[in-house]
């Protein structure tokens, strides 16, 4: 039981060929600039576009087989897909919206109507059950588009650029429901982002697709910390901090603690930072950077064009060094060093916890 | 303070077309007004409701209403269909097969009627069989005047619901899909929806043509009281015999064209604007 891809498809610019496999329950996210063929990955793989050359198989059953002629239709392959607009029927009711899956499927309206509510009341969304979707917000519309995509039970679960559209509230309430469901009831996932924290919140695996190739794929870690491409790396390189937010300065569950800006809401939080803004000493340092701490270095990834070390310590981090700058140090993998990061270069996002 | 007056002048200045334009305009507007006027001015009041009410008003009153809306529920069914295969499906010629479908818009109907005798009449290409096969003589006779009222009127509901179709999104259906819907099912639920304003504002357009058409009509169909002989058809003949009721007659016509025309909004008439979009 599990989703094994290998396929290709002409588009207009390029050819795609992407080759993805996914175990049962598994979550992978595909990340990748807007025109990377991501959109075009999930077309193919619900059936909305025909492939060219190759399989597609979703729980062993061959659903797309370009060379035998083999094509099953998209209502029949039991894909749950959640569109980056919600994509939610403006004509009908929330209740009706989520009740469309089974309705579509010949179930009675009322059965339909009676687990349409169910769903609901799973992302507590029962007070809008009688509402249009245009009196949603962007947030609540989303959630309705995942509640009826999972109302069906699909094999698989394809998730487009979820949070893309959203505030950061709204973002932070969706991967909330996303990593409940996960928790509650695995659902295979395939996750389209361009947004890392999307991909840290939820996916086990990622693979890395610029113009319709995967040049990259392996554990979200693995890929951060040995990027094959610039790109790869400013998209993937994230080190998060969550704790609590209070008088800001960040307090991790083991106690360690991070400045963070001082307009930063109180409360849970996910505190990101980048490699690049991560800068490491050999003593102490003084002045403007008042996060500091004294780290071991488990990994180094040398490239020609930057260095990337991964420190363990208080608060695990992600740095990225120029070639030199490492040479300066001479960093190698054991060292104790110290590592900085201005409170300026921290970015606080809600952290709505589980 | 003189200042201020002096731009809020200049911008309704700005707004308003200049005295030229509004001029010409109102030519256009008399043009368009005064054979109303004119006709109205003409019509017998006094006689008006019996004129009206004669056998011969009454029957091709009612033939009109029911050929057209016959003439109506055909351009639907087959009018449809046609409008999503030439919105959503690119074949090679469909440029061609499109004009074609169309033809009749631009068409003098006299000549729409003439290549209908000459696809259905007795000597026509498929005249001969239709009798044969079904026994149907369709020049001269009602079923005639809804398939030249057709033929003129369908293209009416096609450019209209194409238009909708055209400028559509298309993301709602598809997730209607990954829903588990088929594409009747998603057609009936998420597309038709949407829509709907096109198709009523197509439809009561191919309507209003069907219940206009002379010139296929009396071609085709000919001009029998009682069998063929519609609304335009007697007005046309009143002319010479009776005049007056000729004139009641143009006003029922002209009271209900108008009146359609002002029961569709205005971008129903612009075709995709509001069936575009779907939110």
């Amino acid at each position: 039981m599990s989703i094994d891809a290998n396929f290709q498809i002409q588009l207009a610019e390029f050819s795609s060929e992407v080759e993805l496999k996914l175990a049962e329950g598994e979550v992978l996210a595909v990340l990748g600039p807007n025109g990377s063929g991501k959109s075009t990955l999930l077309r193919a793989l619900s059936g909305l576009q025909p492939i060219e050359s190759g399989v597609i198989k979703i729980h062993d059953v061959v659903v797309d087989d370009a060379e035998h002629s083999i094509f099953v239709m998209p209502e029949h392959r039991h894909v749950g897909v959640m569109f980056q607009s919600s994509e939610l029927f403006t004509n009908l009711s929330v209740l009706e919206n989520v009740a469309f899956g089974l309705r579509s499927r010949g179930t009675k309206r009322n059965i339909a109507r009676v687990n349409a509510a169910e769903w609901l009341e799973r992302f507590s969304l029962e007070q809008f059950a009688q509402r249009r979707p245009t009196s949603l917000s962007g947030g609540q519309a989303q959630r309705v588009a995942l509640a009826r995509a999972l109302a069906t039970n699909p094999n698989l679960l394809l998730l487009d650029e979820p949070t893309a559209a959203l505030d950061v509230r709204a973002k932070a309430e969706i991967r909330r429901d996303l990593l409940r469901l996960r928790q509650q009831r695995p659902v295979t996932t395939l996750l389209v982002t361009h947004d890392p924290l999307d991909a840290f919140a939820l996916a086990d695996q990622i693979i890395v697709l610029e113009e319709g190739r995967v040049v990259q794929s392996g554990a979200l870690d693995d890929v951060a910390s040995h990027p094959r491409s610039r790109h790869i790396a400013d998209m993937v390189g994230l080190s998060l901090v969550r704790g609590e937010v209070r008088d800001g300065a960040l307090t991790t569950p083991s106690g360690a603690r991070l400045v963070v800006p001082a307009d930063s809401p109180s409360g849970l939080s996910v505190a990101s930072i980048r490699p690049a803004s991560v800068s490491l000493h050999r003593a102490e340092p003084e002045g403007s950077a008042r996060n500091a701490w004294m780290m071991t270095v488990t990994d180094i990834d040398r490239h020609p064009e930057r260095v990337r070390a991964r420190l363990n310590g208080p608060i695990p981090l992600l740095a990225e060094l120029t070639p030199s700058g490492a040479e300066a140090l001479a960093l190698t993998v054991g060292d104790t060093i110290w590592a900085s990061v201005k409170a300026s270069e921290v970015t606080v996002t809600p952290d709505l916890g589980t | 303070m003189s200042e201020h007056r002096g731009t809020r002048a200049r911008s309704v200045g700005l707004r308003r077309p200049p005295l030229a334009i509004i001029a010409i305009a109102a030519v256009a507007i008399a043009f368009f007004a005064l054979p109303f006027i004119g006709l109205l001015w003409r019509v017998p009041w006094s006689d008006a409701w019996s004129l009206l009410t004669t056998t011969s008003s009454l029957t091709a009153l009612r033939l009109s209403i029911e050929t057209s809306l016959w003439a109506t529920a055909l351009s639907t069914i087959f009018g449809v269909p046609l409008a999503w295969v030439l919105a959503r499906y690119g074949f090679p010629g469909r440029r061609v097969v499109r004009a074609l479908c169309l033809l009749s818009l631009v068409l003098p109907p006299v000549v729409g009627g003439v290549a209908l005798f000459a696809a259905y009449g007795r000597r026509g290409l498929l005249g001969d069989s239709l009798f044969e096969w079904f026994g149907l003589r369709l020049p001269f006779s009602a079923a005639g005047v809804v398939l030249a009222q057709t033929f003129i009127a369908m293209p009416f509901l096609v450019l209209t619901v194409e238009a909708a179709l055209r400028g559509l999104d298309q993301r709602p259906e598809d997730a209607a899909r990954t829903l588990g819907a088929s594409r009747w099912y998603a057609f009936r639920r998420v597309t038709l929806p949407a829509i709907r304003p096109a198709l009523i504002a197509g439809a009561v357009l191919a309507w209003a043509r069907a219940l206009g058409e002379f010139g296929a009509t009396i071609t085709f169909a000919g001009n029998f009281p009682g069998r063929t002989q519609t609304m335009p058809l007697s007005v046309y003949l009143a002319l010479e015999s009776n005049p007056g009721q000729a004139l009641v007659l143009s006003v029922v016509m002209i009271a209900i064209s108008f009146g359609v025309l002002l029961s569709l909004r205005d971008q129903w008439l612009g075709g995709s604007t509001e069936a575009g979009s779907s939110r």
